[in-house]
């Protein structure tokens, strides 16, 4: 039974231009502790896909299967990141944005902040528990982000192009503290993303997404040991592969 | 350190700009062009206030004006919070009450006071009224358009994290809108203040700040009434600067949600 399958999942609206197809029967699944990225140029649905597995879009064909039960709508069994910085709310401090999932479990007050400290200790973030998010640089939001989506344990992680926003040493950074993160909570994780060094950097495997419509086009495990080094050898045929994978033709259309 | 050196400069220029106007209009009190009675000097203004404050006077009118803002501003509170979110939130509400809103907002509330007197007689409850009707519109709408400015991405977070509809309101949708919120309280306390004191000018009897005034000018006492202005504006701007100057620093400027003007 895999964590995360989804099945043949299409999405189709009607704008005045005509149908868009954003997805067409994308299918794949994830193995326990799995890290997944997803990896196409903007426009191929990939962001969609994600929000159709965090259940706030409904797929108009196929379902989405966590822990092998097919889920419609949102759940505490999944944990999300944005892009944005915004999604923290700025009422709260770290502290207060970690222990918001906690809150709405019901845990009790000690626990909950025991629970949030020790999230973000994980992100490197424990000193500015207390801090408001407006006090605090883009990639410590984000880290913020990260750990509130973790403090409440679910069993997936999602992410929505988490480090697109932010400056390329910072982001670097980022990188390296979630694969950490990664490799001490082993969740299972659904990452979206439009930069193929970050895939090649955090994935197990990539799902490769081409637009219009949005449909996989192939997957590619990356079998590099880790920690990785994006500057060996192996790391740029990686990457070189996902490019090509991405630049060129598709299997279907001749 | 340097907080504590810009309020004082603060305070410095806030000070200064009020001595050189009351230094301009001493030079024309004393200049004899006019009668004192009509513009009495401010050291006159100050013994005569003085006076009023110490034999309870003042106190009491100031009392009562404070007591129907506050009851009146209260009501409009009650009333316009919730169905300035209910209309953010509903489309019906929103169609019913938005008409509704726009066709009586532009009457100014003066206006309301002798149909007030008829239906209501001479009184506390038309002040109140009044007030009510002054504070419920900006209330209404800053709360509305507040709501409505709440950040999506706070509800689609806090709705993956499993907040329900009560959760969701209270800790994202109230918070989310409070800069707007309290704009809505200031300005609603302020049109409050302004409309109480008409109001009392013309349907109050015997107490009052608006009365008091009104009643001076029957006695030419020019004095009383500049004395009773100035607790007026005394009043308005404890409240302007304290109370919701206050309320703002600890709450949206502190989350960074509206942002200081820097020196």
């Amino acid at each position: 039974m895999l964590p995360i399958e989804v099945r043949d999942v299409s999405l189709v609206y009607d704008t005045p231009g005509g149908r868009v197809h954003a997805v067409e029967a994308a299918s794949f699944g994830l193995a326990a502790s799995e890290f997944l990225c997803i990896v196409g140029p903007s426009g191929c649905g990939k962001s969609t896909l994600l929000n159709i597995i965090a259940g706030f879009l409904t797929p108009t064909a196929g379902e989405i299967r966590i822990g092998g039960k097919a889920v419609t709508g949102r759940g505490m069994d999944r944990g999300v990141v944005f892009q944005d910085f915004a999604q923290l709310f700025p009422w709260r401090t770290a502290l207060g944005n970690v222990e918001f999932g906690l809150e709405m479990k019901g845990v009790a007050k000690a626990e909950r902040e025991r629970t949030a400290l020790a999230q973000l200790a994980l992100v490197k973030l424990e000193k500015f528990a207390h801090s408001y998010p407006h006090h605090l640089s883009g990639g410590m939001q984000q880290r913020v982000a990260i750990a509130r989506a973790l403090a409440y344990n679910p069993a997936v992680l999602l992410m929505d192009e988490p480090f697109a926003a932010l400056d390329a040493m910072t982001r670097d950074a980022m990188q390296r503290l979630l694969a950490e993160v990664w490799r001490e909570t082993r969740k299972t994780v659904v990452y979206v993303t439009h930069n193929v060094a970050e895939a090649v950097y955090l994935a197990d495997r990539v799902v490769v997404m081409t637009p219009h419509p949005g449909r996989v086009k192939c997957e590619i495990p990356i079998t590099l040991a880790r920690p990785r080094d994006p500057l060996s050898v192996e790391f740029l045929e990686c990457q070189k592969e996902l490019l090509r994978q991405l630049g060129g033709p598709g299997e279907e259309d001749h | 350190m340097s907080e504590r050196t810009d309020r004082w400069r603060r305070i410095r220029r806030t000070t200064g700009t009020l001595l050189v106007v009351a230094a301009l209009y001493e030079i024309v009190a004393r200049s004899g062009y006019f009668p004192a009675v009509l513009l009495p000097t401010l050291p006159g203004v100050a013994r005569t206030l003085f006076g009023l404050v110490t034999d309870g006077t003042m106190l009491w009118h100031a009392g009562y004006t404070l007591a129907r803002v506050m009851i009146g501003f209260l009501l409009a509170v009650a009333l316009g919070l919730p169905l300035g979110i209910w209309m953010a939130r509903s489309r019906a509400v929103e169609n019913f009450a938005l008409p509704l809103a726009s066709a009586l907002m532009p009457i100014p509330s003066l206006a309301w006071v002798p149909v007030f007197i008829l239906w209501f007689g001479l009184g506390d409850a038309v002040t109140v009224a009044i007030v009510f009707y002054a504070a419920m519109f900006p209330m209404l709408l800053n709360t509305w358009t507040g709501v409505r400015a709440v950040n999506p991405l706070w509800l689609r977070a806090a709705q993956a994290m499993g907040a329900k509809e009560r959760a969701l309101f209270w800790k994202v949708i109230i918070p989310g809108a409070s800069p707007l919120i309290i704009t809505g309280l200031r300005q609603a306390f302020v049109r409050s203040w302004i409309a109480v004191v008409g109001a009392e000018m013309l349907a109050a009897s015997d107490w009052g700040l608006g009365w008091i005034i009104f009643d001076a000018k029957e006695f030419l006492n020019a004095d009383v009434m500049l004395a009773s202005l100035a607790v007026i504006g005394a009043i308005g701007y404890v409240f302007e600067r304290l109370v919701f100057g206050s309320l703002e620093r600890f709450t949206v400027l502190r989350w960074g949600m509206v942002r200081a003007v820097k020196a």
